[in-house]
């Protein structure tokens, strides 16, 4: 008995991977149980908030429901089938491209700036607030914001207007230009992301590679070819991964400021739209498992062709 | 990897498991709400849910309440007001807890106000005082009143209109168009603004429905056939509509427009005119007032048709009141909603119509009266089909996507042809009401 209670007490010494058939029954169960009383509190947030939903969506994907009526038929695959005979509803990826073509230069940027920042420069903790800052701003006043910005006689006019350049177009007029836009602004928004993962990955690559590599006669692109590159491979295929899932589910910004009209329509869009202008709960749940399943579908197929290798820098 | 595999299916299974829980118990219940008879001994705290924010912020709903109590002392009514109110009401609508007395939201299907509503009454002992009844009628029962109707109409700058040499309203669609481009010629206000991107000002062209044929039974007409066949009333509307964006009549900048920033802009002449409601008149003079614009030059005017050599203008009714079927205190919300749509004077404070029949017309619609405009009440029997047949379709005409396409169609945003455009919806709508057998 006392030895029992002298390993509980000391549960360092003890010693529970080598020789767990010894221990007793009582202590192996609150082991077993440790862990699990420290994950309860994120297991149940997770479980009602993240899980619950998933399921009961998946749920109502096989219904007929039209949100709020307490009557519902379960009509089997037949909201699968209606999406999958109706091409139109996918023809709305295509703008999906012009978020996708923002995000390379997004990814673009984020990867130049946060290699500059991560040298010594003048101002550096001001100009990575600056560049985080967007980021930090509500989705909503953003796309309001943005309003104001690309109205006639805006702010983007009178800048431009500040350069000689006197535009009388509307930004938002028409599909193309519209589109672009938009992915214009959500790459001012979520550059800041992209750029703080980037800085995390590269401070974390010890400082005296960079030394080592100045005496053997490297240049800043060299280091950046060479050692940044590599270092942060895992956070820019995870960023990569991100930006298209993002791109495929772009939603606040055009819903607020186009509602998506003139051709700015998204895949998430059009679902809620399904949902909560034309009732039909059932199928939008379709539609949103089928985006559910793309994403996953191309995480994927991205983590094939590019392997999580273990970075080795020495 | 294979005890995380392991981990995410009990997780999923449990979740499922959680899910299976969530059945919705609402069975069908059938409840009256009585009127009072005598009013001292109805008693009771009701929560009334409204979306006229405003109202409860400005302190008028409680004043309205402190009005009910001199004839109802013993009942106390607290107000719950909603931003996004058909949101929030219909995902409160899946418990029991959605107040006493609530508007019945747009999203809730006809069939289904039984379970969810007290009855006020049979349609027959209720129409003989009341107008819209039969827009809340089900198996004869009528499930909601609403406290004010409005007409559709369009609202103008009477200056502006003047300056451009119209004086008379115009009588055809065709003439309403070269009233605007002579004011785009003579004047330099904006001759038409759609509120594009505000949307909703854009569902309201749904309502030249019946005010073109002078039909009251223009609803009905919906249910059974394509509305953008020849000479329907929705073809004549959103050709129109068309025809204005199409002949550079409106704002420049469609993508970008305010809906806040358009009301003064209409009381000083900067815009000439917009299709809303008669419940818009109040919103724009009170923004006149504040622009210092003059609010007398506000104007309304019915759509440019006319049978028999007379307008026509549809009433509609405002959100319907209606008692919740799960209700404690259903006799003291009765008398709410009776109170409110006889004796509150709601509907003729924000100068709309009163669902009372007989009693006079607002003063802002007096030039309808002197110009013998005929006043329609739309028979709504066959509502419940056309919101079927709109869900079904995704045509949506009491949404404003399709009349964004419009739009964008009509100034080049958008390619095809307008025939291509109307044909296309009515051969949705057209296979919509084939499948839902109407």
């Amino acid at each position: 008995m006392t030895d029992t209670t002298e390993k509980a007490a000391r549960p360092k010494e003890a010693a529970p991977a080598a020789r767990p058939a010894r221990a007793p029954r009582r202590l192996r169960l609150r082991r077993g149980l440790t862990p699990w009383l420290f994950l309860a509190a994120p297991l149940v947030l997770l479980i009602t908030f993240t899980y619950a939903p998933v399921a009961n969506m998946v749920a109502y994907s096989f219904t007929d429901w039209d949100g709020v009526s307490p009557e519902l038929s379960y009509t089997g695959a037949e909201n699968y089938v209606e999406l999958f005979t109706r091409p139109e509803l996918f023809e709305v990826f295509f703008v999906s491209g012009y978020y996708l073509a923002a995000s390379v230069i997004q990814i673009v940027a984020a990867l130049y700036f946060a290699t500059v920042l991560s040298f010594n420069v003048r101002f550096r903790n001001f100009f990575k607030g600056i560049l985080f800052f967007p980021y930090l701003i509500n989705g909503v006043a953003i796309g309001f914001v943005f309003l104001y910005f690309f109205q006639d006689g805006g702010t983007l006019d009178s800048v431009l207007s500040l350069f000689g350049v006197h535009s009388d177009r509307a930004w938002l007029g028409t599909p193309v230009s519209a589109n672009v836009s938009l992915a214009g602004v959500s790459v001012w928004r979520y550059m800041g992301l992209n750029f703080v993962l980037f800085l995390g990955a590269i401070q974390s690559i010890p400082g005296e590679l960079y030394e080592a590599a100045e005496l053997d006669g490297a240049n800043r692109w060299h280091q950046f070819r060479y050692i940044i590159a590599p270092g942060i491979r895992p956070v820019l295929s995870l960023t990569v991964i991100l930006s298209i899932s993002g791109s495929l589910s772009a939603f606040e910004v055009p819903f607020i400021m186009t509602g998506g009209a003139t051709g700015t329509e998204t895949f998430v869009i059009q679902t809620v739209k399904l949902a909560f202008q034309f009732n039909k709960t059932g199928l939008a749940s379709a539609a949103a498992v089928v985006l559910l399943l793309i994403i996953l579908a191309v995480t994927w197929v991205q983590r094939r062709l590019v392997p999580d290798d273990k970075v080795d820098l020495v | 990897m294979n005890r995380r595999t392991k981990l995410a299916g009990s997780l999923l299974a449990a979740a499922l498991l959680a899910a299976g829980c969530t059945g919705s118990g609402g069975t069908s219940k059938g409840a009256d709400a009585k009127a009072p008879v005598d009013p001292d001994k109805v008693t009771g705290t009701i929560t009334v849910l409204t979306h006229r924010t405003d109202l409860v912020q400005d302190g008028t709903m409680k004043k309205y309440a402190a009005e009910f109590n001199k004839d109802y002392p013993k009942v106390k009514v607290e107000f719950d007001a909603l931003t996004d109110y058909e949101g929030e009401v219909k995902i409160r609508m899946n418990t029991e807890n959605y107040g006493d007395v609530l508007m019945i939201p747009a999203v809730i299907k006809k069939s289904d106000y039984p379970r969810f509503f007290a009855s006020l009454g049979t349609e027959t002992e209720r129409a003989k005082k009341y107008l819209f009844t039969d827009f809340t009628t089900v198996d004869g029962k009528v499930y909601g009143q609403s406290p004010m109707g409005a007409l559709p109409g369009f609202l103008y700058n009477k200056r502006v209109w003047k300056e451009a040499g119209i004086t008379d309203w115009p009588t055809s669609p065709a003439q309403f168009i070269d009233g605007l481009k002579a004011i785009k010629s003579k004047t330099d206000a904006i001759p038409y603004y759609t509120n594009f991107k505000d949307m909703w000002p854009l569902t309201n062209w749904t309502y030249v429905d019946g005010a073109v044929s002078c039909d009251p039974k223009a609803t009905s007409r919906l249910a059974e056939g394509d509305p953008w066949a020849e000479g329907e009333d929705l073809r004549i509307g959103d050709t129109m509509l068309y025809d204005i964006v199409r002949g550079g009549l409106i704002e420049k900048h469609p993508t970008t427009t305010n809906w806040e920033a358009s009301k003064p802009k209409l009381a000083n002449g900067d815009i000439a005119t917009m299709w809303l409601g008669s419940w818009a008149v109040t919103q724009f003079r009170a923004a006149a007032k504040q622009a210092d614009a003059n609010p007398d030059d506000i104007g309304f005017m019915p759509f440019p048709a006319q049978q028999d050599g007379k307008f026509c203008a549809t009433m509609s009714p405002d959100y319907n009141q209606a008692v919740n079927v799960n209700s404690d205190h259903k006799e003291a919300a009765r008398a709410w909603i009776d109170w409110f749509t006889d004796k509150s004077g709601y509907a003729a404070d924000n100068l709309t119509l009163s669902p009372v029949k007989g009693a006079p017309l607002p003063e802002v619609l007096q030039p309808y009266e002197d110009a013998g405009v005929k006043l329609i009440e739309l028979d709504d029997a066959k509502g419940a089909a056309v919101k079927e047949i709109d869900n079904q379709s995704e045509v949506g005409i009491y949404k404003p996507d399709y009349r964004q396409d419009l739009v964008d169609l009509a100034r080049g945003a958008r390619k095809g042809s307008l025939d291509d455009f109307l044909g296309d919806l009515g051969k949705r709508w057209e296979e919509a009401r084939k499948s839902s057998g109407s």
